[in-house]
């Protein structure tokens, strides 16, 4: 465990702990929804400092770990198109399709790109006007306005080299999916602040009233967690079911409206299939029809065969809560962040990657 | 490549038309241009919460200081330093 003088506030954090343990008479679990915050709770230390009764799992909220082996697949051909260029955050490269990943394509060759930003990709494509660029979009609500915004800013310029590979997924139909799942755990959610930085707090009401389920919008600092499941077990030590925020720093009720107009003129909502957990209906973005020019998968006419996943990897059953990732037998042993088996394990932002780094029971494995 | 980082705009790089801006934001001294298309109402000096190159919303400099220097000792800016980043132009 860390010391507590480690913690940006650490008189807060101990204050947090203690009235924790006071109002904890239940059992209880919560699920954060956002890797990032996974990453936070296990890196320091915090899951060790909870009262025994509650129990956090680790949601769905990693776009690396949820983008499906058939998209890499998409991906992986696109890149090794000839005068082809394929761009996209770093995170995504090692993930295993159904033959190879990224990264294995590029060593054989494709021209693969790394960038902090969809913006970088439309100035490579202005550079480049005899190649084809394409963005891998992946990402929450949090990633969709600059992926939209790249596809606005080339159709500004006439640029007609560029286009998106469109794979994102959107937080309230994956917390539905999951609570409507009859093996469902889930007493109380963090919402994942930076998401709701773009999308403000209304989608979220009718998920809390429906499933009587308390949601709280946090952060992902140490003191934001703690805070977070303070306020989440206060509401269901009362039997309450409310919408709060605690990221009010960041977080808008409203949410941030050019933001929302900019996802709105680019995507529309469709189907989308979540490694580990299946197609959701109506959860994810892809590229509308006013801007089809600028969707990868239409101008390139991709048809690959549908993949299925590695049924060694049981990676939905942790997204959902079910288990937890040193539950799979592969977890260490054939999965590991060099060899990964399944997607979790790429990314840091994925739980069974964050288990493996930091979580001291494993590492006394 | 979840999280937003908060920087501070030190200028106006780019001004197509009203909403189409960008500027330099510095993160702790590291420089990027950054699309200022989602925040029409900063300006120079303010602090935005930054998103794979996009400011997502000002923030407070007190709170971006802290956030910031949280992010830093725990690693997570390095995504700044995207290797194959292409060099801007301007
Ligand atoms: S340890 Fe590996 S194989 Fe097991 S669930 Fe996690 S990513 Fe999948």
């Amino acid at each position: 465990m860390k010391f507590l003088s480690e913690y940006r506030d650490p008189e807060l954090v101990k204050e947090y702990i203690q009235e924790l343990h006071r109002i904890t008479t239940k059992n209880w679990t919560l699920m954060e929804i956002c890797g990032g915050q996974t990453h936070s709770l296990v890196k320091n230390g915090i899951l060790d400092m909870l009262p025994e009764k509650i129990t956090m799992v680790h949601g769905p909220g990693c776009p690396v770990c949820v983008t499906s082996v058939s998209v890499i697949d998409e991906a992986v051909w696109l890149a090794e198109q000839p005068n082809h260029i394929l761009c996209s955050f770093g995170d995504m490269l090692r993930v295993p399709g159904s033959k190879k990943s990224l990264l294995e394509a590029k060593a054989a060759g494709a021209d693969v790109r790394i960038l902090y930003s969809p913006l970088e990709a439309v100035e490579l494509a202005k550079q480049n006007p005899n190649k084809e660029v394409i963005f891998f979009a992946v990402g929450f609500e949090t990633t969709a306005p600059a992926n939209a915004l790249s596809v606005v800013h080339a159709a500004q310029q006439n640029l007609l080299n560029y286009s998106i590979l469109a794979s994102h997924v959107l937080v309230p139909p994956a917390m539905e999916a999951i609570l409507s799942d009859e093996a469902n755990v889930i007493d109380a959610f963090l919402a994942a602040g930076h998401v709701c930085t773009i999308m403000g707090l209304e989608e979220y009401y009718p998920v809390a009233e429906k499933y009587k389920i308390p949601i709280v919008v946090t952060g992902f600092e140490p003191v934001d967690l703690l805070q977070g499941i303070l306020m989440a077990v206060n509401q269901l030590e009362k039997e309450e079911y409310k919408v709060e925020n605690q990221y009010s720093r960041a977080v808008l009720r409203e949410g941030n409206k050019m933001a929302k107009d900019t996802i709105q003129k680019v995507f529309s909502i469709s189907d989308r299939v979540w490694r580990g957990i299946g197609s959701i209906p109506q959860s994810g973005f892809e590229v509308n029809e006013r801007y089809k020019l600028y969707n990868a998968r239409l101008k390139f006419h991709i048809d690959i065969p549908f993949a299925e996943e590695n049924k060694e990897c049981i990676s939905g059953d942790i997204m959902k809560g079910l288990k937890k990732p040193k539950q799979c037998p592969n977890f260490g042993s054939k999965c590991k962040p060099e060899h990964p088996l399944g997607a979790p394990m790429v990314s840091s932002e994925g739980a069974c990657a964050a288990y493996y780094h930091y979580s001291s029971d494993t590492i006394a494995q | 490549m979840c999280l937003a980082i908060p920087g501070k705009i030190i200028a106006i790089t780019e001004q197509l038309d009203e909403t189409f801006r960008k500027g330099k934001v510095s993160f702790g001294g590291i420089l990027k241009e950054v699309s200022l298309y989602m925040v029409p109402e900063a300006i120079v000096g303010d602090y935005v919460l930054v998103h794979v190159g996009v400011a997502i919303n000002i923030v407070d400099e007190e709170e971006a200081k802290l956030t910031f220097s949280y992010l830093k000792s725990m690693g997570e800016v390095e995504e700044l330093n995207t290797p194959d980043s292409i060099k801007n132009n301007s």
